[in-house]
């Protein structure tokens, strides 16, 4: 390091450190500044997967169905399903639809094959009064149907299918549970696969895979393509419903980080551009002897810079540190998870405080260079 | 030639005439005070002379450039390369010790020379005083880091602006000695004063008077 430039950096950290009650408030504001950015920007980034949670909710957002004329099998979906990492998707439901009669009854309803495992995961909205079946002869019955009928838990019920042309197949079921879930899966009767191809003695084609996927709505389009692409008879749907609601909330917040990031970061060059400017007003006598001994405009400019970006420098990495903590604690007292460190975070936050603290000196550096030494140095 | 040579300056606030067509040389090697009541045009010459300041008319030669019509950076650069000024508050910067506020003049020459410093702070006899803060140090001593900072840089000319006017006279008589002793290595002294005892240590003493010389004494008891 050359001369002058040593000479530059002993005066810049003297300066700071010998006279540190002023330079504090300003080092304070920053941190409080790179605390806030650091800490929202952790949040800003992290609320798609924070809130990508919360929302697997809300029911599936993406289904698979056959094309026309084809059939879906359980392992033509599993194929379609392989694209998607294990850790994105929450859950994995497979419906098949049939009418079956209650013979008691002389009545039709719809009964739905699933995977009641998979739709805890898939609809964890449903609410169940007594058990998800356990059994195959066991049946979750719709709060509707089961007013319609009288059926209780525990009550029996006996369902018969007939296929065209073929012969009719009758099967007892115990009801573990009644189903309330406010919409149309009231009027069903929720069986397992098994149970149902039992009942229809032929094996389970589904007629939809309600799947719950982490990811954003760019991301499903994504696996949509994939889908279609591989052509094997089954295409895949966005639950438009779901998708949209999550994007727009998503959005939403995301909007307000970025608005709370950019107003504390205003308050922030508020902030330090006045203490800046008191520091200025503090050291005027000091100014005009530097531009008495031949300081020029630019060395005072650069000297005032060096010690807005080196409070700058100090400011944003104490942000960094604290801004973590902030966000960790905002993450795991809203949204009961941790996050992980991002360690790219160190340097944008500390170039961003940099230069917050370089603009905020602007206005300060202008009061120092009008000063004019004559004035200040006068004998008294 | 002249070093400093002032021609018809009139320095004019509104009504006030600060200066009044005054006329002045001070010759290579000189050692001239500049006396005279308050507002009397003292602070407006030294200001001038000082670079820190342009006069309403007239011209200023320092080293035989005129620089009366010179913008602000250019007469920052000559003062920082031809002139080593000395205030009467002494003014260093508070959070420097005393060998760094004499590096910072030379930082805005040129290059600082720490070693150099210490020799300049040597020769004011504060070497051992070199790594205090303003604040430990007497107003005798920061007056003496003050003339070892004015030195620093070689300039053509030394323009002390009441330099003993916050001593004792204990302190005034090490300052005024350190100034005989420049005078007797060349250097050229420009002291404004108030006080009778500085103005006859110097060779030629003049009297301003409400902007304009009133009168010139020579010293013909001088001694180096």
């Amino acid at each position: 390091m050359n001369k002058k430039r040593k000479m530059l950096l002993k005066m810049v950290t003297a300066s700071l450190l010998r006279r540190r009650s002023r330079m504090l408030i300003a080092l304070l504001s920053i941190a409080v500044g790179a605390t806030i950015l650091s800490g929202l920007v952790t949040i800003y980034y992290d609320v798609p997967r924070q809130m990508g949670a919360q929302f697997r909710n809300y029911g599936a957002n993406m289904i698979l169905v056959p094309s026309d004329e084809e059939t879906m099998t359980q392992e033509g979906a599993q194929e379609c399903m392989d694209i998607i990492p294990a850790d994105d998707l929450v859950g994995a439901s497979p419906y098949r639809y049939i009418n079956v009669e209650m013979n008691s009854r002389q009545r039709i309803f719809v009964a739905a094959g699933t995977d009641f495992e998979q739709v805890q995961s898939t609809s964890p909205y449903f609410m169940v009064d007594g058990e998800y079946p356990s059994s195959e002869r066991q049946v979750l019955v719709g709060k509707e149907t089961a007013e319609l009928i009288g059926a209780r838990i525990g009550s029996v019920l006996e369902l018969s299918y007939k296929p065209e042309g073929g012969k009719r197949n009758s099967l007892k079921f115990t009801v573990s549970g009644i189903l309330d879930t406010g919409g149309d899966e009231e009027s069903y009767i929720f069986m397992t696969l098994k149970a149902m191809s039992d009942l229809t003695t032929e094996e389970t084609a589904l007629d939809v895979m309600e799947l719950s996927i982490s990811s954003t709505e760019e991301g499903l389009e994504n696996y949509i393509t994939q889908i279609s692409e591989m052509d094997n008879g089954i295409q895949a749907r966005l639950v438009k419903r779901v998708t949209k609601s999550e994007a727009s909330v998503l959005s939403k917040l995301q909007s307000l980080v970025l608005l709370v990031t950019v107003v504390v970061l205003l308050l922030t060059m508020i902030c330090v551009c006045t203490t800046m400017m008191a520091v200025v007003s503090e050291r005027r006598k000091e100014i005009g002897l530097r531009k008495a001994l031949g300081a020029s405009d630019q060395s005072i400019r650069t000297e005032f810079l060096y010690e807005g970006m080196f409070l700058g420098l100090l400011g944003g990495i104490l942000g960094t540190v604290l801004g973590f903590v902030f966000a960790q604690t905002v993450s795991v007292n809203v949204f009961e998870s941790s996050i992980t460190f991002q360690p790219l975070l160190l340097p944008v936050t500390v170039i961003a405080s940099m230069l917050i603290a370089a603009l905020s000196c602007m206005i300060p550096i202008k009061n120092a260079i009008a000063i004019d030494p004559a004035l200040v140095l006068k004998g008294e | 030639m002249s070093l400093l040579e002032l021609k018809n300056i009139s320095k004019i606030y509104g009504e006030l005439h600060a200066l009044d067509n005054v006329n002045i040389h001070v010759e290579k090697g000189e050692w001239v005070a500049i006396m005279g009541p308050s507002g009397s045009g003292k602070s407006t010459m030294m200001n001038i002379i000082g670079c820190m300041d342009k006069p309403t008319s007239g011209e200023v030669y320092l080293d035989g450039v005129d620089i009366s019509k010179e913008n602000g950076k250019k007469l920052t650069e000559i003062r920082r390369d031809k002139i080593g000024l000395i205030f009467q508050q002494f003014h260093m910067v508070n959070y420097l010790t005393a060998v760094e506020n004499i590096m910072v003049a030379q930082y805005y020459h040129s290059i600082p020379d720490e070693e150099e410093a210490l020799e300049a702070l040597e020769r004011v006899g504060l070497k051992d005083r070199a790594r205090h803060l303003p604040s430990q140090l007497s107003g005798g001593e920061q007056q003496r880091v003050c003339v070892a900072r004015a030195l620093i840089n070689h300039p053509e000319l030394i323009l002390a602006d009441e330099p003993t006017g916050n001593l004792d006279e204990a302190n005034e008589n090490i300052v005024l000695d350190l100034f005989r002793q420049l005078h007797r290595e060349g250097t050229t002294l420009v002291v404004v004063t108030h006080d009778p005892e500085v103005a006859e240590a110097s060779q030629r003493t003049i009297v301003l008077k409400n902007g304009r010389v009133a009168k010139e004494i020579i010293n013909e008891n001088f001694q180096d």
